[in-house]
């Protein structure tokens, strides 16, 4: 998944639980049905699963552009500064 | 949300504590109910009246109970839990409760009943005054949720005598 699909996952998860939520509670409550609650929540958690948790590719529609190897070669390489320690010399 | 696993952890938990405020909003949806049970009880038969051997008042009667508990029910109960208490005063103690009976009502269309039986658990004081005492019989009934808050409540009822004698 890129950046923008994470974002988009992420957002798609909490609206559609929490909308399940809502309809399982007004549903249950009408009918007087405490299971019918539970199962169409259960429903929705089960989808909600599906739809996002799996790396579909309709999140992946900004995908990030590495550096071609050869590209990279061509170029030097950052090297780690070496620090040099001085000893106190003694008189 | 960067891997499979952090995406599932994340919407197991979001979905786990959406469940629990459910579940509290279903039992603050009790409070909503305005419950009017109605229940009688009617002493057909005093069966026997004796003084046990330790010196404990035992007394068996036949009742005849019959309630209407239908709007205790709501779309959160479990069950409906009821007793049938005698109440009396002695010298010895200020309140004596005695349970005599009890039952579980599972669903809305068994809370409209009457039954008529012999206490279901004995009726013994502590001590001796029983002989012609006047009672007050209770119905408690406990309506127990499927999440959430109990509720409790009673029905007083007045006028009970024992004999004077013992039978």
């Amino acid at each position: 998944m890129d950046w923008q699909g994470q974002k988009l996952a992420e957002q798609i998860m909490q609206i559609m639980l929490l909308g399940f939520a809502m309809i399982a509670f007004v549903a249950g409550y009408v009918l007087g049905s405490f299971q019918m609650m539970i199962l169409l929540y259960a429903g929705g958690v089960t989808l909600t699963t599906l739809i996002t948790v799996p790396n579909w590719r309709f999140f992946n529609r900004h995908p990030l552009n590495w550096l071609d190897p050869s590209e990279a070669e061509k170029y030097p390489k950052p090297q780690v500064a070496v620090s040099s320690k001085k000893k106190a010399i003694k008189k | 949300m960067h891997s499979f696993g952090y995406r599932l952890n994340a919407l197991l938990t979001f979905s786990v504590t959406i469940l629990a405020l459910m579940c509290a909003i279903a039992s603050l949806s009790d409070n909503l109910n305005t419950p009017s049970p109605s229940a009688e009880i009617q002493i057909m038969n005093i069966n026997w009246f004796q003084k046990q051997p330790q010196g404990n008042d035992e007394v068996s009667l036949t009742m005849n109970i019959s309630a209407d508990l239908q709007s205790l029910f709501t779309w959160n109960t479990k069950q409906v839990f009821i007793f049938v208490a005698a109440e009396y005063e002695t010298p010895k103690n200020s309140l004596n409760q005695v349970s005599l009976w009890d039952a579980i009502i599972p669903a809305k269309e068994h809370a409209k009943f009457w039954i008529h039986t012999s206490n279901k658990y004995r009726f013994v004081d502590q001590g001796n005054s029983l002989r012609g005492k006047e009672f007050n019989l209770t119905l408690h009934w406990h309506v127990m949720p499927k999440t959430g808050k109990m509720f409790a409540d009673k029905i007083v009822m007045t006028g009970y005598n024992l004999p004077e004698e013992y039978r």
